[in-house]
């Protein structure tokens, strides 16, 4: 009886070394676990597959070195299906401490599957204001990227001939750890009907199920599980997928907590009614 | 009659009833009006930096020469604020952007700001488990529902629910999208109303505790 | 000898010059192979709603074309030719001509545009469209070029783009505002009156002086976290009303209030908020400046920030409100670590299980919105809440109501109610 007592006066820093161990140690020892794409995700792998030959994927990195673990993966294994399917990337910046993370996957995947700057995908870096942005898009991109990320103009490639707003852009995918998307969704889907798929940190996925459901996006890919159904479904699993052990393991750790934080509090429940019966 | 909080208030009446109106009127000058709003915004927010900066300098200058509590840590933080801009001005002059593969301000970003962040973020995952802990008791009928649907959600969001029963994610979805989503946006509602009430209520001058 | 040389030099250069073919536009006649391209046009018209300076040129794709591409060539009333785009898909069906700030070379207002269209199989050449620029003379038809063949379009009919003085896509949202400001009027004037207006008990409200006086009575400062909002933002806004009461309470206190901030502008906001409620407090001597301080614009900085301040200055009660995003439980788990009462409130609907799990009382969103009005209590302010009840009983009215025709048309299918369903739809449509 003692011990559920103690249990329910436990200092947390031991359920903090329980969770470092669970996650720390699948990544090290690499179980394998199966990974099943949920209907949010295949609807945004779907909606790419069925864009043809040659389409603008405008790509918005608005998430910053924190959310790394959670959208990079994502990124990457949207970068592989795009060069791929032949489809054209271009990458816009909404969080200045994200530019340099969007900057290495693309230069890394491109190098991967050969693509050429400036034909086969652009790069276009950061402005400052992304409502007034977000808003402009919808009438001339280059009234704010006049040039790309190194300074060069927009106009010399020949990727960027055609692409003067919305209409230009087949899809938009947002990478999102905070709620620029939301601006998105208000501006470039309400405004100017552009196609909007969403990469969003799980802590706030449950926020943007709004939209999904009202179909003001075509998909939804939810933290670090999403980015691994993606990698699963592009058929190249990567960190993603590693880390779904280590989640599978900490949610099973606090659960576990949770019940045993339980029955202490019965125990000491039911021997508070009997003490007070005395 | 304007005096005091009135001039203010006179302001803010007069251009929110402008906005609400070009938000109707998309001829000019009316149209262009958001536009401007949000390009005057972003100026004076790069300025209002600057005091920013002012205080955060000015508070741990006068603890280093107050010398109180850890006042070694402003000396720290001081010559990081400095260095980092300080090398990124060197390094746009060099490189042409402080971004460049191959300078050090990339270097200061990939194994100090980098590093750090992910830190701060993934503390996350230990303070949920503490504060799931202590705050799932089943101490009436809400709060059981409420900790079944929780473990529930819990596995059915990891591929060890898939394992358990193929229908554990499928239930997951569902309690997702349906009661999850019911309670949202009766919250979302009542928000939404919420920040219009709040919106009026200064348009009017009812509300002025923001003004000085 | 030397001149013999150059002789025979010229007069090969020469041969070389001209034996080499020179691309030839040819027209090849008015009909074509293929009728369909023949009956294809594009239409040209104004962008209704909208600020002028906008063109829309669209065309039907029919599934014959569904290989070809489309470039478009504009023609001013003065005769001046611009290229508006090149090598398009059919398949895209529309492209607009739209002015900008950059290029002085787009659509103005008032000015007449005509629109030539050019189909083709491959992509157009450099060479071909200098062609089409300069020296063109355009005739509907079929031309080869090199051995590739193009269509040429008949021109469109003249289009002048012009700015619309109401944008009727937004009536919707008019007649709604109407409503709304008529509640509004109607709810402010009924409190001027004097009619008793009643507001539900709000816990975490109630709260606040508790929270201040024993963190008081503990000789330790208050901390207020406006999150990382803007000032822009509602919730912000609404976290600077409730300071106003707060910092208020605390001057009567007595006692010190912290404010660590993360944009410069809510910092300055915000200590001209505690000045004057510490004024209003007649306590000015003991506003300090310092303590409304600026922490960083990084998300986990400032909350690696704020955590290390209440790590040192141990505050008895913390507030947390405005927007919160994934700081939201980094924050309140460090404070009921140092055993601070703490009251929270946000509209950030994913970071409320949070705030509940590690707050002593949260704001749920429009209890926040409401807060500042709970806290003075003045008729007209109550007036103002009413009037949103009414809103949301007029909401909930609607909601009901498509649920029924959405359940009796489509689930029932009766055509008469899916009807009325689609009209409500698209009354509603934004």
């Amino acid at each position: 009886m003692n011990i559920f007592l103690k249990l329910s006066k436990v200092d947390r820093r031991f359920i903090y070394i329980f969770i470092a161990l669970v996650v720390i140690l699948p990544l090290i020892l690499k179980p394998k676990f199966p990974v099943v794409p949920t209907k949010p995700v295949q609807d945004v792998y779907d909606y790419v597959e069925n864009l043809p030959e040659g389409s603008k994927v405008m790509i918005s990195i608005d998430y910053d070195a924190a959310s790394m673990p959670e959208q990079q993966p994502f990124l990457e294994a949207l970068l592989r299906q795009l060069f791929r399917n032949k489809l054209k990337p271009i990458l816009v910046v909404q969080w200045q401490l994200g530019a340099p993370l969007g900057t290495t996957a693309l230069e890394k995947i491109a190098r991967e599957t050969q693509a050429i700057y400036g034909v086969d995908y652009i790069n276009l870096g950061y402005r400052p204001g992304y409502v007034a942005q977000i808003v402009g898009i919808g009438k001339e991109i280059r009234d704010y990227f006049k040039t790309d990320y190194r300074n060069i103009p927009l106009d010399s490639f020949p990727i960027m001939k055609n692409v003067h707003n919305y209409n230009d852009i087949d899809l938009l995918v947002g990478l999102e750890a905070g709620a620029t998307y939301l601006v998105w969704i208000e501006y470039a889907g309400g405004r100017f009907k552009q196609k909007i798929a969403l990469a969003l940190n799980a802590v706030s996925a449950p926020d943007a199920y709004y939209f999904y459901q009202s179909k003001q996006i075509i998909g939804l890919v939810g933290g670090m599980k999403g980015a691994a159904e993606y990698e699963a479904l592009v058929g190249k699993p990567d960190l993603a997928v590693a880390g779904m052990a280590s989640q599978s393991y900490s949610h099973l750790v606090i659960i576990i907590f949770i019940i045993l934080g339980n029955i202490a509090y019965f125990v000491e429940k039911s021997r508070k009614a009997k003490e007070g019966g005395k | 009659m304007l005096k005091g909080k009135g001039i203010p208030v006179f302001i803010t009446f007069i251009v929110g009833t402008i906005m609400i109106f070009s938000f109707f009127i998309p001829h000019k000058p009316f149209g262009d009006l958001e536009k401007i709003s949000l390009n005057w915004y972003s100026i004076i927010a790069g300025f209002t930096m600057l005091l920013g900066v002012d205080s955060l300098i000015g508070m741990h200058y006068r603890k280093i020469t107050r010398r109180t509590g850890n006042w070694g840590y402003s000396i720290v933080l001081i010559a990081g604020f400095t260095g980092t801009v300080v090398i990124g001005i060197i390094e746009t002059i060099r490189l042409g952007t402080a971004f460049n593969e191959a300078s050090y301000f990339t270097y200061i970003y990939n194994y100090f700001i980098v590093p750090l962040q992910s830190t701060m973020f993934s503390l996350l995952a230990f303070f949920i488990a503490s504060a799931a802990y202590r705050a799932f008791r089943a101490r009436n009928f809400d709060a059981t529902l409420l900790l079944i649907t929780a473990i529930i959600v819990m596995l059915g969001r990891v591929p060890l629910g898939e394992q358990i029963s193929p229908n554990l994610p499928k239930f997951t979805e569902w309690i997702m999208q349906v009661p999850q989503m019911a309670a949202k946006r009766g919250i979302g509602l009542g928000i939404s109303l919420g920040a219009l009430g709040v919106s009026i209520r200064i348009l009017l001058g009812i509300e002025r505790s923001y003004l000085s | 000898m030397k001149k013999i040389f150059f002789f025979i030099l010229s007069i090969s250069l020469f041969i070389l010059i001209f034996s080499q073919e020179k691309p030839i536009l040819t027209f090849l006649g008015e009909d074509t192979p293929d009728s369909i391209v023949k009956n294809f046009t594009i239409d040209a018209s104004d962008i209704p709603n909208d600020g002028g300076g906008g063109i829309e040129l669209k065309w039907d794709s029919p599934e014959i074309l569904k290989d070809w591409f489309i470039s478009i060539i504009r023609i001013d009333e003065d005769g001046k030719r611009v290229l508006l785009t090149t090598d398009i898909p059919i398949l895209s069906k529309q492209v607009r001509d739209v002015n900008s700030e950059e290029e002085p070379d787009r659509v103005i207002d008032s000015k007449g545009y005509n629109y030539w269209g050019i189909l083709s199989k491959k992509f157009i050449t450099e060479e071909l469209l200098q062609i089409l620029l300069d020296t063109f003379d355009f005739k509907e038809g079929l031309y080869s070029f090199n051995d590739d063949t193009f269509f040429v379009l008949s021109k469109t009919q003249m289009v002048y783009s012009k700015a619309s003085w109401f944008n009727f896509l937004r009536l919707a949202v008019l007649i709604s505002l109407i409503i709304i400001s008529l509640t509004f009027l109607y709810y402010l004037n009924l409190a001027k009156k004097g009619k008793d207006l009643y507001i539900r008990k709000i816990n975490g409200l109630d709260a606040v002086e508790e929270a201040v006086g024993r963190s008081t009575e503990m000789g330790k400062p208050i901390m207020y976290i406006l999150g990382i909002g803007y000032v822009t933002d509602i919730p912000t806004i609404a976290g600077l009303t409730i300071l106003g009461r707060v910092a208020k309470k605390v001057a009567e206190y007595e006692t010190k209030i912290l404010v660590p901030s993360y944009d410069p502008v809510v910092m300055t906001t915000a200590q001209e908020v505690v000045k004057e409620a510490f004024t209003e407090a007649g306590r000015p001597d003991l506003y300090n400046k310092n303590d409304i301080m600026y922490i960083t614009q990084d998300q986990f900085g400032y909350a690696a920030g704020v955590d290390g301040m209440m790590m040192r200055e141990k505050p008895g009660a913390i507030f947390l409100q405005g927007l919160f995003f994934a700081e939201s439980l980094i924050l309140a788990e460090t404070g009921h670590s140092i055993g601070a009462i703490q009251i929270s409130g946000t509209t950030e609907t994913a970071q409320l299980p949070f705030f509940v799990a590690a707050c002593d009382y949260t704001l749920i969103g429009e209890e926040m919105m409401a807060a500042s009005v709970y806290l003075q209590k003045e008729p007209m302010m109550l007036g103002s809440i009413a009037a949103e009840d009414f809103l949301k009983v007029i909401i909930m009215s609607i909601l009901v109501l498509g649920f029924l025709l959405s359940f009796l048309g489509s689930g029932l299918k009766i055509e008469f109610f899916k009807n009325l369903f689609d009209i409500l739809y698209q009354a509603l449509q934004v």
